[in-house]
């Protein structure tokens, strides 16, 4: 039995602060210790404005809109995004990610719905072509 | 320097499985401050019909690390720095949830090397499979290397 989804249904909408240490958490949790995540000489001297999010913090973090909405982590069947700006994250200040998502079509013999995500930070998107099906129970 | 073209095509299986304990999908799912219980606990993991706690969707990113030093992109001979690499788009489709007590390997094979003004992009396909040779998950990565399409640093 399928849950009543229709297209137009919304997700979420949820704000996610990241701080400097949610980022050096994220690095010790994925092994992504690539220092523009956490050094802010590095990341200029690369010439990134200041230290970044990974990209994989922020698309994780969006992703929480899907499973909340499911209400299981499992079923995200697919999930694709496209890091359209940086996420900047400078010291002593938590950056507010946004994320709100719209159901777009529904597959009921697949049992899946497909989701469109809006991602961003002060109102600009910071992922792209953020789209998800969603397994429905 | 530019990327050497001659990489796509070439595959790089994982040197070791990659075994999932209930303590790292833990430690990811905070890290992404994911609040579903079957993510931690696995009697709330159970209630959902899984064997152990899930992963959250984008979990597999793990394996990009552990085997990081079997990965093309440290391959002296493509010309890659690190340094100058920022992440320009992800895809991940799962034939079926990672749980706790998976045993998996994955295999990256370079998709694409290719120059968009002055960076190139390197599409890292990766297929990750369980213990039984069952297909788990597909990940599409694509990198961007910055400034090194002509040679100069940006």
């Amino acid at each position: 039995m399928t849950r009543a989804v229709a297209v137009g249904d919304p997700l979420g909408p949820l704000v996610v602060p990241l701080s400097r240490a949610d980022l050096v958490r994220y690095a010790g949790a994925s092994g992504d210790f690539n220092p523009i995540h956490y050094d802010e000489a590095f990341a200029r001297g690369v010439g990134l404005p200041d230290v970044i999010a990974h990209g994989m913090l922020t698309m994780g973090v969006a992703a929480r809109a899907l499973t909340d909405w499911a209400g299981d982590p499992g079923a995200v069947v697919s999930y694709g995004v496209r890091f359209v700006r940086p996420v900047v994250v400078p010291a002593g200040a938590a950056v507010a990610v946004s994320v709100a998502g719209t159901v777009t079509a529904v597959d009921a013999g697949a049992g899946t719905a497909s989701v469109d995500l809006t991602v961003s930070v002060d109102g600009q998107k910071v992922l792209g072509a953020a789209r998800a099906v969603v397994r429905l129970r | 320097m530019p990327l050497n073209r001659d990489f796509v095509g070439r595959e790089y299986p994982a040197d070791a499985a990659y075994e999932v304990s209930t303590e790292v999908i833990r430690q990811f799912a905070q890290a992404l401050g994911e609040t579903n219980p079957a993510c931690y606990d696995a009697a709330a993991a159970a209630a959902l019909g899984y064997p152990g706690v899930v992963a959250p969707p984008t979990f597999l990113t793990v394996l990009s690390h552990r085997f990081a030093q079997a990965s093309p992109l440290v391959d002296p001979q493509l010309g890659l720095d690190y340094s100058l690499v920022v992440h320009g788009e992800q895809r991940f489709e799962a034939h079926r949830p990672v749980v706790a007590g998976d045993v998996l390997s994955a295999t990256s094979r370079v998709a694409d090397v290719r120059a968009a003004g002055r960076n190139e992009m390197i599409t890292l396909v990766t297929e990750v499979a369980d213990s039984q040779g069952a297909r788990v998950a597909t990940l599409t990565a694509t990198l961007v290397s910055r400034g090194t399409a002509t040679g100069e640093r940006s």
